[in-house]
């Protein structure tokens, strides 16, 4: 490479560095991820379902930089399994037509059908005033578990919610995104909650924050 | 590692390359939700395998880890636009001389925003690690996982790209301005 283009090319980057946008990271952005790192902490901790992952990170412990990448790449394949399910079902849901096995907007009629069918009696709030009406539930299966899935609706986005147990999954992490729909995880109490829609993930993170508020 | 190992570690030396992180993922998903998303997981990404450090270079790894998010959410959301093949696109493009990189001023900062955020992710990455988050060929060359000289080349074949795209531009302007 001689000079004169490099002379040149010194030129062109001062124009992209004078002119181009240097976004900052929105205010909201570091509460947030430290939020994540506590339930990431917190999941850590008791930990039946998180050994394999802590011990995989200190067999790694010794690897390079780059190596460390592949292994987020892996890793991330494997979460894949899970999301390709959730999003199978989800489609499934809408498909066949069988969206709901009990089809009501009463949380005291929903909450009781599951009882006996499942192990777990999963939390069922009404977040119609936040703008999440509930459809109704159903039984499904995730991870060859039997899970509770409720459904709800915002605007005329269906939203499928999957509750199980933690151990029920050996895999606890989901990518935010698949096959073009939003998927969110996170675990509270007893419970690992995957919500899985169309909607966009700006409107299934409020989903997520307004059933968290609502079990508090 | 029954404690949550070096949180507040991880904290201090994570938290100051937030916005560089974000600047990436904001540049590569051109999308402000989409790259708060990216960032997230790729901060608890890192969190998670941050034992598995052992780097000089926390920075270039934190950045790789965030790039490695963002191509993940690429391929899942803009599949077409990841499949590019960037080995044979622009292969051809010539180096831009002094005259035509002057040509360049004549943009403003809303076009040129424009046309880097046209060019295709592996160019568009290079150029924002370069000049946005100036880092060095070897630091870029380990981000994108890629050797030093395909930095080199993707780094003029994005300049190529800039100035054929600010040329069209410019006379598409004159013609209707």
């Amino acid at each position: 490479m001689d000079e004169r283009v490099s002379a040149a090319e010194a030129a062109l980057g001062a124009l992209i560095r004078e002119r181009a946008v240097r976004y900052s990271a929105p205010p909201n952005l570091a509460p947030r991820i430290g939020a994540a790192l506590d339930a990431a902490s917190a999941t850590q901790r008791p930990a039946a379902g998180w050994r394999p992952a802590v011990m995989a990170a200190s067999i790694v412990a010794a690897m390079v930089m780059s190596s460390a990448t592949t292994w987020y790449v892996t890793a991330s394949q494997r979460q894949a399994g899970l999301a390709q399910e959730l999003v199978a079902s989800h489609v499934r849901s809408l498909q066949v037509d069988h969206l709901t096995d009990v089809a009501s907007s009463d949380q005291h009629m929903v909450k009781p059908w599951f009882a006996g069918k499942l192990d777990l009696a999963p939390p069922v709030v009404d977040l119609t005033v936040q703008g999440f009406p509930l459809l109704g539930g159903r039984l499904d299966y995730l991870d060859r578990q039997p899970v509770a899935a409720l459904v709800f609706r915002h605007k005329q986005h269906v939203i499928n919610l999957f509750v199980g147990v933690p151990s029920s999954s050996g895999v606890s992490t989901a990518p935010p995104a698949m096959q073009g729909y939003n998927l969110r995880f996170w675990r509270d109490g007893d419970f690992s909650f995957w919500a899985v829609s169309d909607l966009n993930a700006t409107d299934l993170g409020a989903f997520e924050r307004a059933l968290r508020a609502a079990l508090r | 590692m029954s404690e949550p190992v070096g949180r507040r570690h991880f904290e201090r030396l994570a938290l100051p390359h937030l916005d560089a992180a974000y600047n990436l993922a904001r540049w590569i998903t051109r999308n402000e939700h989409d790259a708060e998303d990216v960032v997230q997981d790729a901060y608890l990404w890192a969190y998670r395998y941050f034992a598995s450090f052992r780097g000089e270079n926390f920075r270039a790894w934190l950045l790789a880890v965030v790039r490695r998010a963002a191509y993940d959410w690429l391929h899942r959301q803009r599949p077409l636009e990841a499949a590019v093949d960037t080995d044979s696109l622009a292969a051809d493009v010539a180096a831009p001389d002094n005259p035509e990189l002057a040509l360049l001023h004549k943009t403003d900062a809303a076009m040129l925003n424009d046309m880097i955020a046209a060019l295709p992710a592996p160019f568009r990455e290079v150029i924002i690690l370069r000049e946005l988050n100036e880092f060095s060929y070897q630091d870029i060359a380990e981000i994108a996982s890629v050797p030093i000289g395909t930095v080199m080349s993707r780094l003029a074949r994005a300049r190529g790209l800039l100035v054929a795209d600010g040329k069209r531009r410019l006379a598409r302007e004159r013609n209707h301005g």
